[in-house]
C-alpha cells in the first residue's frame, strides 16, 4: 500500500511539473476511486434530468403544436451551456477565490491536469468536478424555458441561454459555491436551492412578465398535450435527483446517502401532500398534482439535502407540498403572471423556502468541513442566526437574478424579437420555429 | 343506395359492429371525431388553471347499404348505441349516387 501511495505521489508530482501550475494551489491530488465512480454516475444522472427528463416533463404539459419546440429548448440549453461552461463558465465560477467572481485561469480548461483536483473536491479528478458542475449549469438554464413556454422565439432563447449563463448563473454559483462572499459568510446551499432553483424561478418570473402572457391565457383551452410524457419526465427527474443531491456530496459515503434519503422522502411527502390538497379542494387527486408535488419536494429539499437528517426531509417535503401548491394555484392567479409551467411556483418558491429551511434544520455534524470544523448548525440546534444568513443568501440571489435577467432579456430583445408574433403563436412553435410537426 | 352515418359514443363501437354484422352488413369506416350537442363539455383543471373542454370525443361510423335495408340498419345502430344518457349521438342517412369496389371494378349494388 505504501508502494502504491509512493507511485501515485510520484506521478502527481511529475504531472504537476509538466502542466503549468495555475493561479490557485494544486494540492497533491488523492483521487479516490469510489468517490470518482459515484460522482461520475451522478454526473450522468443529472444530465439525464435535463436530457430527456426536463424535456419530457415540460413538453408533455404544453399544447401539441409546441411539443417539439419545448424539447428543443432543453436540448439547446444543454449544448449552449455545456460549450460555454467549458470555455469560460467553469473558470469564472470555480477559478480562484474572488469575492464576487472567479478568474480566467481555466479558460477553455487550460491548466487542468489529468490527475489534478479542485480544492473543493480533492478526491475526484478536476475534469469530473468541472463536468458535474456543468450539468447543474445546463439544467438551470433549461428550467427557465418553462416560464416562457409556447411563445419565446428559438433564436431569442438561444441567445438568452448564453448570456444568462454568464451574467446570472456564473456569478451566483461563484458566490455560493465557488468561494465567493456568500459562502464565506456561511450561507448554506448543498446542491442548488439558490444557485439552481431560486435562480431559475426568479428568472422565469421576470421572463414571464417581460414576454407577457400567452394568447388565450385565461380564456382558451391551453390543456396539456400528453401528461404521460410529463409523468415519464418526472420519473427521470426524481431518480436523477439522487445524483443531483447525492452527487453534491462530492464523495461516496454517508453524507451522500443521507442526502439521497432526505431527497427521496421529500419527494414522496411533497407528492402526497399536493395530492391530498387537491383531493380536498377539487374532489379528485390529479396526476399532474402528484407529479408537481414530487418536483416541489425535490426542489425544496435540494439546498438542505446533505445537511439535514432524513426525517427533516419528510418535514421539508410536507412544507414544500403546502407552499408550492399555494403558489401555483392562488398566488399565480392573484398576481396575474403567466408562468406557463410554474417554474417560479415550484422551483422559485421551493428554492426559497428550502434555503430558509436549511437554516432551520442544518445539523452541526453534517455541515462540518475543514474550514468550519464546528459545522453550521441551524435553528433547531440553537443557531437562529443561520436562518438570517440563509435569508441574506436568498435576497442577494433574488435581486441579482431578477435585475440581471431583466437586463439580459432587454439586450437579447435588441438583437431579435423575444416573442413570436400572433400568427406564429397560433400556428405553433414546432412548425414556425423548426419546420417540423408531430403528425 | 344509402350512406348511413352515425355519431356514437366511442365505447359503443363493438356493440354497433356486432349488430350490423348480424344484419349482414360487413363493412364500415370509423373515424375519431370531436363534437357536442346537448351534452355540454366539462371543465378540466390543471394545477389551478381551469379549462372548458367543449368538444367531446365521439366516433363517426359510415356504412353503405342498399336503400331497402337502410331503415333496418338505422334501427340496429340506434338500438346498439343507445345508453339513455345525453350524448348518445345521431344518425344521418344520405343518398349515394355511385359506389365502386376498387379491387374488382364492380359497381353499385355489387360493390356493397
Amino acid at each position: 500500500m505504501i508502494k502504491a501511495f509512493m507511485r501515485r505521489a510520484a506521478l502527481t508530482g511529475a504531472l504537476s511539473a509538466v502542466t503549468a501550475a495555475p493561479a490557485f494551489a494544486q494540492q497533491a491530488a488523492k483521487i479516490d476511486p469510489a468517490d470518482t465512480v459515484w460522482v461520475t454516475t451522478s454526473t450522468a444522472l443529472v444530465l439525464m434530468m435535463t436530457l430527456p427528463g426536463l424535456a419530457l416533463f415540460y413538453a408533455g404539459m404544453v399544447r401539441k403544436k409546441n411539443v417539439l419546440a419545448t424539447m428543443a429548448q432543453s436540448f439547446a440549453a444543454a449544448m449552449i451551456a455545456s460549450l460555454l461552461w467549458m470555455a469560460i463558465g467553469y473558470s469564472l465560477t470555480f477559478g480562484g477565490e474572488g469575492a464576487y467572481i472567479g478568474t480566467l485561469d481555466r479558460f477553455f480548461l487550460s491548466g487542468m491536469a489529468i490527475d489534478g483536483a479542485h480544492p473543493l473536491a480533492r478526491t475526484i479528478p478536476e475534469a469530473l468536478f468541472m463536468l458535474f458542475q456543468m450539468t447543474f449549469a445546463v439544467i438551470t438554464v433549461a428550467l427557465v424555458a418553462g416560464s416562457v413556454a409556447d411563445r419565446m422565439r428559438f433564436t431569442a432563447f438561444a441567445w438568452f441561454s448564453a448570456l444568462w449563463l454568464i451574467v446570472v448563473y456564473v456569478p451566483i454559483a461563484h458566490v455560493v459555491w465557488g468561494g465567493g462572499f456568500l459562502s464565506a459568510a456561511g450561507v448554506l446551499d448543498f446542491a442548488g436551492g439558490l444557485v439552481v432553483h431560486l435562480n431559475a424561478g426568479v428568472a422565469g418570473l421576470v421572463a414571464a412578465y417581460v414576454l407577457g402572457s400567452r394568447r388565450g391565457y385565461g380564456s382558451e383551452n391551453l390543456a396539456p398535450f400528453d401528461l404521460s410524457l410529463a409523468v415519464i419526465g418526472t420519473g427521470l427527474l426524481w431518480v436523477g435527483w439522487f445524483g443531483f443531491n447525492g452527487g453534491s456530496a462530492l464523495g461516496a459515503g454517508s453524507r451522500a446517502v443521507y442526502a439521497i434519503t432526505a431527497t427521496h422522502l421529500a419527494a414522496s411527502a411533497g407528492a402526497f401532500v399536493w395530492m391530498a390538497l387537491e383531493w380536498w379542494t377539487r374532489g379528485k387527486p390529479s396526476v399532474l398534482g402528484i407529479i408537481s408535488g414530487a418536483i416541489a419536494g425535490l426542489g425544496t429539499i435540494t439546498p438542505a439535502s446533505g445537511f439535514v437528517l432524513p426525517w427533516h426531509g419528510l418535514v421539508i417535503g410536507i412544507l414544500a407540498g403546502l407552499v408550492c401548491f399555494w403558489a401555483c394555484t392562488w398566488l399565480k392567479l392573484k398576481l396575474g403572471y403567466d408562468d406557463s409551467l410554474d417554474v417560479f411556483g415550484i422551483h422559485g418558491v421551493g428554492g426559497l423556502i428550502g434555503t430558509l429551511l436549511t437554516g432551520v434544520f442544518a445539523t452541526a455534524a453534517l455541515t462540518a468541513s475543514p474550514e468550519t470544523p464546528g459545522g453550521l448548525p441551524g435553528l433547531i440546534e440553537g443557531n437562529a442566526r443561520q436562518v438570517l444568513l440563509q435569508a441574506y443568501g436568498v435576497a442577494v440571489t433574488a435581486i441579482w437574478c431578477g435585475v440581471m435577467t431583466y437586463v439580459v432579456l432587454k439586450i437579447v430583445g435588441l438583437m431579435t424579437p423575444l416573442r413570436v408574433n400572433t400568427q406564429e403563436e397560433m400556428q405553433g412553435l414546432d412548425i414556425t420555429q423548426h419546420g417540423e410537426s408531430l403528425q | 343506395m344509402k350512406l348511413v352515418t352515425a355519431i356514437i359514443k366511442p365505447f359503443k363501437l363493438e356493440d354497433v359492429r356486432d349488430a350490423l354484422m348480424k344484419l349482414g352488413v360487413n363493412g364500415m369506416t370509423v373515424t375519431e371525431v370531436k363534437g357536442y350537442g346537448r351534452q355540454k363539455g366539462h371543465t378540466e383543471i390543471y394545477r389551478g388553471a381551469e379549462y372548458a373542454v367543449n368538444f367531446l370525443p365521439k366516433l363517426r361510423i359510415e356504412v353503405a347499404v342498399a336503400s331497402d335495408r337502410a331503415n333496418t340498419a338505422v334501427d340496429a345502430i340506434a338500438t346498439a348505441a343507445r345508453t339513455g344518457q345525453i350524448g348518445d349521438g345521431k344518425i344521418f342517412v344520405v343518398d349515394i349516387d355511385k359506389a365502386v369496389r376498387i379491387r374488382t371494378g364492380e359497381t353499385d349494388a355489387d360493390a356493397l
